[in-house]
């Protein structure tokens, strides 16, 4: 049950994983837990030796290794409509202990493309050179910031800290949540995340607490810059309310070529969790070369009666993107919602959408994704409603747009429907689009150049998705699209 | 106002225009008739700078500019203005926002400062009541779900606001009723002063009796066959375009009148 809507299928990838092939495998070492850095390559003496670095309980290392072993017996899944050279796993280094940003003296010293890019965006200076490692002055301290913030959230009864933190410091929280929605047999980049994760971020919040502020990781004291195995958990008990965002909208380059990170939300009785994210990878240059692959899975369950999860994505980077946030329905009369705008470029390749299941009765999910491929730019949406059972009177409806510009991109749409209940309602609409000259030339006869009339347009057909996005990332959001549309028109 | 001297145009090997020869005033207002595929709507796109047409002779002058030379957002911020025979719908952008857009960049083309959202919506509330265009219609997407009428009016309130120095209207008065006729007929006639031109391209004589002409021109196969006063398209409107066409038809050479 798949349509398919291509103009050009380019089979060539260029050799982008050189960076890791190009280094020695080193067999046989001898882990030393007075080193920094682990060498390169998987085993149980590496997940034992990341394990101690980071003092964990004796539960999470099990639960590491069962992941490990699991993980040996997985492949790597090759359903997604996306090309891409082999990942050598042995040659990634799974463990760096966070190295000491070089402080720059002013933004002279950043590389000047880069801030042209930021004034693009329009990020403010003290953002500027928060992001680029500039130290900043006592008024824009984000430190200080942060540590209000923090105090503020502590009196509410709210955690919210490093993945680390939470296992040092709630080591219940975790054991009781830790795998409940993404376990560590989900799939081959799951299980990889459960064995090696580093770090990430961990929110609570507690019954009846609606969070006041919206939690961004930018708040987040600790954070050394994006883990390459991220691992985010949070869990909104009863009656609680919380808006999480992720991202940002400044070009974010890493070292790292592979992310297989990991997120996980709870949402209890009458809870609510609204996560946003902004992805902003290095896509690669104009032919492909050395974007990153963002592999990720993200997953929430409405346990609770009453419960609502919220997805909004606007993911405009990375050169691969495989990832499906989905809302697991199983409280009755729970909530699941996915708003999603994906843009590919260039070489870009992005294979995204979302997962309803609906276990409980009444449960409504809500599906809109706009895909945008300029370029050579390959863009699938892939999404599954499950209807089970017990489900009766579920309703879902996805709606499912495809803009396409110029004729050398490419979208494709693979909705899978799977109804157990007669009592159910699912629809589903599709719809592809090519930015017209008629419509362009309109705009042009206004008086709007060809480039404004394009990011108009793109923007125009995106306005349902950003709608959903707290009022600052929606702007910010625009401008990103924008930025990266730039030299599509011609 | 704006000169064409032997303009020549086509599209793929098939030839539209052969030789237009116009010249239009500041103040007056240019009627262009003429019966299905006399290549009326072709100029009309042309001069508006639709890159559909290859102009292969002749020379179009606007303000002492050479027109064919500039990108159609050039013309239009130099002041030229179409209004669509088929405006298209471009969803999720609201008429506000595209119409504040539009202004501004030609605001900035003459070396102005861009309006504000609150002085934009002063400035634009008084043109809305005079043709009529309630709050709702400027917040919906561009021609979104707009019916006919609503869609011609916008390009008449567009024409307003942007205050143009050359009009085009291309075939405005299709599929109108009488009353959306009276309508975009009052805001032409609001719109032109000595300082302006029109160029009305219509196949009916219909709309000139609301909007009336200096000049009527009658395009036949790519060439102005006949030129005139206003009277003239009481002549059309009695005789029809037959009379014009035979009239035209055995003046030209055997081969050509095939076509």
């Amino acid at each position: 049950m798949s349509e398919l809507l291509t103009t050009e299928k380019e089979n060539e990838t260029e050799d982008i994983v050189d960076a890791y092939t190009k280094q020695e495998y080193k067999f046989g070492f001898v882990t030393d837990i007075e080193m920094d850095t682990a060498p390169p390559g998987l085993s149980e003496e590496i997940i034992r030796f990341i394990s101690k670095k980071k003092n964990e309980p004796e539960f999470l290392l099990d639960w590491r290794l069962q992941a490990y072993r699991h993980w040996q017996t997985m492949e790597e899944p090759k359903w997604p409509n996306v090309n891409y050279n082999a990942i050598d796993y042995q040659n990634i280094i799974y463990y760096a202990a966070p190295k000491k940003k070089v402080t720059l003296n002013s933004l002279d010293e950043v590389d000047p493309e880069l801030i042209k890019t930021y004034e693009k965006l329009g990020i403010p200076l003290a953002e500027q050179k928060r992001l680029t490692g500039v130290a900043v002055d006592a008024v824009f301290d984000s430190v200080s910031v942060a540590t209000t913030f923090k105090a503020k959230l502590e009196e509410m009864g709210i955690v919210f800290c490093s993945f680390s933190d939470a296992v040092l410091n709630h080591p219940d929280l975790i054991k009781r949540y830790l795998g409940t929605v993404v376990p560590y047999r989900d799939n081959f980049f799951a299980s990889l995340n459960s064995a090696v994760f580093t770090d990430g971020s961990f929110c609570y919040i507690p019954k009846g607490v609606k969070c006041p502020l919206e939690l961004s990781t930018y708040f987040r004291i600790n954070t050394a810059g994006t883990g390459q195995f991220e691992r985010t958990l949070i869990v909104a008990d009863e009656d609680s309310e919380v808006s999480y965002l992720e991202g940002c909208t400044a070009p974010m380059r890493d070292e790292n070529q592979l992310h297989a990170a990991v997120v996980e939300l709870i949402a209890h009785k009458n809870a609510k969790i609204k996560y946003s994210t902004v992805q902003n990878w290095y896509p690669g240059d104009k032919n492909g070369k050395g974007g990153i692959y963002n592999f990720v899975t993200k997953r929430g369950r409405c346990e609770g009666e009453n419960s609502k999860i919220s997805w909004t994505q606007v993911e405009t980077g990375s050169a691969i993107t495989w990832k499906y946030p989905s809302v697991i329905l199983k409280g009755d009369n729970s909530i699941g919602e996915f708003y999603s705008v994906a843009l590919t470029n260039n070489m870009q390749q992005a294979d995204t959408g979302t997962k309803m299941v609906h276990m409980g009765k009444n449960t409504r999910s809500n599906i809109v994704s706009k895909g945008i491929s300029a370029g050579k730019g390959q863009n699938s949406y892939r999404g599954l409603v499950k209807v089970l059972k017990n489900a009766s009177n579920a309703r879902n409806y996805t709606q499912c747009d495809s803009m396409l510009l110029g004729d050398r991109c490419g979208a494709h749409t693979f909705p899978y429907i799977e109804v157990a209940n007669t009592k159910s309602q699912v629809e589903h609409e599709a719809s592809t689009s090519k930015i017209g000259e008629d419509q362009i030339f309109y705009c042009q006869q206004r008086g709007i150049s060809p480039e404004d009339a394009v990011s108009m347009i793109v923007n125009g057909f995106c306005k349902e998705v950003f709608k959903e996005l707290p009022m600052e990332f929606a702007v910010e959001a625009k401008k990103l699209l924008e930025v990266s549309l730039e030299g599509s028109v011609g | 106002m704006i000169e064409i001297k032997n303009l020549w145009a086509k599209i793929e090997d098939k030839g539209i225009l052969k030789g237009i020869n116009l010249t239009i005033n500041k103040g007056e207002v240019h009627a262009i008739m003429g019966p299905n595929g006399s290549g009326k709507s072709t100029l009309a796109q042309i001069l508006a700078g639709r890159e559909t047409y290859e102009v292969t002779e002749g020379s179009v002058t606007f303000k002492g500019k050479d027109l064919l030379d500039m990108d159609p957002e050039i013309r239009a911020r130099e002041g030229i203005f179409m209004a669509f025979q088929y405006p298209v719908e471009i969803p999720g952008v609201s008429c506000t926002y595209f119409l504040k857009s539009a202004l501004n960049g030609i605001r900035d083309h003459k070396g102005q400062p861009p309006l504000d959202a609150m002085e934009f919506l002063a400035m634009i509330r008084e043109k809305m009541d005079l043709l009529g265009i309630d709050q709702n219609l400027i917040n919906r997407a561009v021609n979104e779900g707009f019916s006919g009428g609503e869609k011609k009016r916008n390009e008449i309130f567009q024409m307003q606001v942007l205050n143009p120095d050359l009009a085009i209207l291309d075939e405005t008065d299709s599929g109108l009723d009488i009353d959306a006729l009276k309508v975009v007929a009052s805001g032409v006639t609001q719109f032109k002063n000595s300082e302006k031109s029109v160029i009305v391209v219509t196949h009916y004589q219909r709309l000139l009796d609301y909007i009336t002409p200096d000049f009527i021109h009658v395009l036949y196969n790519g060439r102005i066959v006949k030129s005139g006063g206003k009277e003239l398209a009481h002549e059309l409107e009695d005789q029809g375009y037959d009379r014009i066409k035979n009239e035209a038809d055995s003046a030209l050479p055997v081969e050509e009148s095939i076509a």
